[in-house]
């Protein structure tokens, strides 16, 4: 009889569990929200990289980032859910990041792009994502017009724009050596003119008195040699550089050589030790002083910083093909972060609308591979995440932080 | 060619319009476009195929003429407002004289000579679109954004089938131009050209002036291919027209077929689709899977696609009834003429 007793109470016990299941998931499902790439198991996002073509060296920024998520996936997902991001080769030309983008949004149906890379495959899928108000978040360029919500309120990049970095010189000219005597060489395109505006804006007034001299050069010219003397024959005594590599390491050069030497602020885009420094001569570029927003894996000072201690074994787990020395690798480590944060504030609100919202919803974020200090933020008015950063000083072999962390107003 | 083969040959074509027709209304508007792009690459390899099929020239670089064509459609449309469907005759006569000024001097260099002179035009062709003195059209290195056309309201299509029968109605237009151009008096004066130029001469045949019109009529078609697709993109920049695409057409004229029309269909879908398969099978390599695949269809269908298909039609036709059918359009290995 207890024995009979007891089966019937624990049938009972056992249906009541399983009710008790299926209403707890009956609740979760109406609680949770789909749009399109998205499901209880899974989350979809798409994204374009040059695997091939003449910027392929960035491809890995790709393979990182898949690498990622198949980390967060083997630790269950974010809110249980595995991120299946899909990675299509662009081979950096404009027309196959279209075609390519089209078949993530129409066919594979993500949820979200993440990191399409580059300026002229971003340009050229602006318009249509934006139309079909799908979420293109934290690309990989540094261009300002990533930033602009009322326009396309669907695109958000991710760098430290080129305006900031502009105004982040600026900032600390005006403090650091008021009475500079500016000369600026800038590459005549967009992308030189957008950290010129930077530079000026961040001036103010001032702008008109301590810029003597500016310069431009073409990306088909052989040297700038020309353009150098012209403006150590002005009389300046502060350099800003705002040139791609090639012509980064000529300016490093011929600024040293001619016995100019003047103070030489070096734009991010050329601050590679190993593919502008060394070819101009590491000894020719001592003091020369960039911006910088994220640790440098191989800057000795973040050894055994835990943070970078917890990339390392991710690289010797996950991508132990990729290259530990590259920074295309921190760098696509670090953007998917963020991208991992938008979709946990996501919750089980997984619409385009809402992962747009998070995006715009980023608060104090400190990811602890971002230089000690920094948090990224963002809001419905301000698509920049990337605001903050700290200049750093070549001492010969590496760069080396110096002074505070410095902020900018979105441009 | 008999009448009641002339009848079945047209009966074919009518068929396989139809079935263009009835395609975007069967598949996804991504596929739409996408096929939208073969359609203009068909343009392009026929006019390349004009060159180097039927008149025996090698350009390595007719993505130029692309760029051309396509950068013309992308000015007209963004800084003068000219209507898109406008751009198209504009582009093709820009190509046209580009391609025939290029042709002059380029006649005095055969063969090889040439390959490599129209391929430092390839080459120098993004770099010309990026310099200052252009900037100010060109966009210089960030390109053009076009705005995409709408359907007219009456028609209830979407964009992406809108600009399907757009480009499938200049398709329409140039294939017959260009079937009426190969199968006439000046198309047997390019292959004569081709195959046996001095006799050519002897004949009667302008050498110089037909190979330079060859080079401008297929530069126009080139050129009219890259307005069509820069419309279908709606974006030019420099970056998209680079060497490869030269590479990427001289690909598609010998894969299709050597001297063939319907050949530069095959070609455009292999040079449209092959791509994107390799990279789904394989990320690590796909240009190597390309090669492979590449290098199989040359082994298999040594006079490419169309040459294929012609051999085993002509195969079938001789189990059916034994009285031998010569085409009037020799691949380029036979250099019988008729």
């Amino acid at each position: 009889m207890t024995h009979s007793l007891n089966r019937i109470t624990r049938r009972a016990a056992l249906a009541l569990a399983i009710g008790a299941a299926f209403a707890a998931q009956d609740a979760a499902a109406q609680a949770a929200k789909y749009g399109p790439g998205a499901s209880a198991t899974e989350i979809k996002l798409g994204q374009t990289m040059p695997y091939s073509g003449p910027a392929s060296a960035y491809g890995t920024i790709g393979k990182v980032q898949q690498a990622y998520f198949k980390m967060i996936n083997d630790s269950g997902g974010i809110n249980g859910r595995k991120i299946n991001l899909i990675s299509l080769d662009d081979g950096y030309s404009p027309p196959k990041a279209v075609e390519q983008v089209r078949r993530l949004v129409e066919q594979d149906e993500v949820l979200a792009l993440f990191q399409t890379l580059g300026t002229p495959s971003n340009s050229a899928i602006h318009k249509y994502v934006n139309a079909k108000k799908v979420p293109h978040l934290l690309l990989a360029t540094g261009a300002t017009k990533w930033g602009d919500p009322k326009d396309y309120p669907w695109t958000m990049g991710f760098n430290l724009s080129y305006q900031s970095e502009g105004q982040i010189y600026a900032k600390w000219l005006l403090k650091n050596k008021p009475d500079a005597k500016i000369a600026i060489l800038y590459q005549n395109d967009d992308y030189g003119k957008d950290v010129l505006k930077g530079v000026k804006d961040g001036l103010g007034a001032a702008a008109s008195k301590m810029i003597v001299k500016e310069a431009t050069y073409e990306v088909t010219d052989p040297t700038i040699d020309s353009q150098i003397l012209t403006l150590q024959g002005s009389g300046a005594d502060t350099f800003i550089d705002i040139t791609t590599p090639k012509f980064g390491a000529q300016a490093v050069r011929k600024a040293f050589d001619s016995g100019w030497k003047p103070l030489h602020i070096l734009n991010n885009v050329s601050a590679s030790i190993g593919s502008v420094l060394v070819p101009a001569g590491v000894e020719k570029a001592v003091g020369a002083i960039t911006v910088s927003y994220y640790k440098d894996q191989n800057d000795p000072q973040w050894k055994d910083d835990p943070a970078m201690l917890e990339w390392r074994a991710f690289m010797g787990r996950y991508y132990r093909e990729g290259d530990p020395k590259d920074q295309s690798n921190l760098y696509g480590y670090l953007a998917a972060q963020v991208m991992t944060q938008i979709l946990k504030q996501c919750g089980n609100d997984l619409t385009r609308e809402n992962v747009m919202r998070q995006a715009a919803n980023l608060k104090n974020l400190k990811l602890p591979l971002l230089l000690p200090g920094m948090a990224l933020n963002t809001g419905p008015t301000d698509f920049f995440p990337v605001q903050q950063a700290q200049l750093q000083k070549f001492t010969g072999t590496q760069w080396q932080l110096f002074g505070e962390l410095m902020s900018t107003d979105a441009p | 060619m008999s009448e009641a083969a002339r009848n079945r040959k047209l009966i074919g074509v009518l068929l396989l319009l139809a079935l263009a027709c009835a395609l975007p209304f069967v598949l996804a508007n991504y596929r739409v476009f996408q096929v939208t792009l073969v359609l203009a690459y068909a343009i392009a390899l026929l006019g390349l195929n004009m060159l180097t099929g039927y008149n025996g020239q090698i350009s390595l670089g007719h993505g130029a003429f692309y760029a051309i064509g396509a950068y013309t459609a992308a000015i007209l449309m963004d800084k003068a407002g000219v209507p898109y469907w406008a751009t198209i005759p504009v582009a093709g006569a820009v190509c046209f004289v580009a391609g025939f000024l290029f042709g002059l001097p380029a006649l005095r260099l055969e063969g090889l000579y040439l390959a490599l002179a129209t391929f430092a035009l390839g080459v120098a062709m993004p770099q010309i679109l990026k310099h200052e003195a252009l900037a100010k059209w060109t966009g210089g290195s960030m390109g053009v954004v076009i705005v995409k056309p709408e359907a007219p309201e009456w028609t209830g299509l979407s964009q992406d089938q809108w600009l399907y029968f757009f480009t499938l109605l200049w398709v329409v237009v140039f294939f017959v131009l260009g079937w009426n151009l190969l199968r006439g008096r000046i198309g047997r004066a390019m292959i004569a050209i081709r195959d046996q130029p001095i006799a050519a001469q002897a004949m009667g045949v302008n050498t110089s002036m037909v190979k330079s019109l060859t080079f401008g009529v297929s530069a126009l078609y080139t050129g009219v291919a890259g307005a069509l697709g820069a419309i279908a993109v709606q974006f030019v920049a420099p970056d998209s027209f680079t060497i490869f695409l030269s590479i990427t057409l001289l690909v598609g004229v010998v894969i299709g077929g050597l001297a063939s029309i319907s050949g530069a269909f095959f070609g455009a879908v292999f040079i449209q689709f092959i791509p994107n398969i390799a990279d789904q099978i394989s990320k690590a390599a796909p240009w190597a899977l390309y090669g492979v695949v590449l290098i199989a269809f040359m082994y298999t269908m040594p006079s490419g696609v169309a040459g294929m298909l012609r051999v085993a039609r002509a195969r079938w036709a001789r189990r059916r009834r034994p009285a031998p059918r010569i085409d009037p359009i020799p691949p380029v290995t036979q250099r019988s003429e008729t």
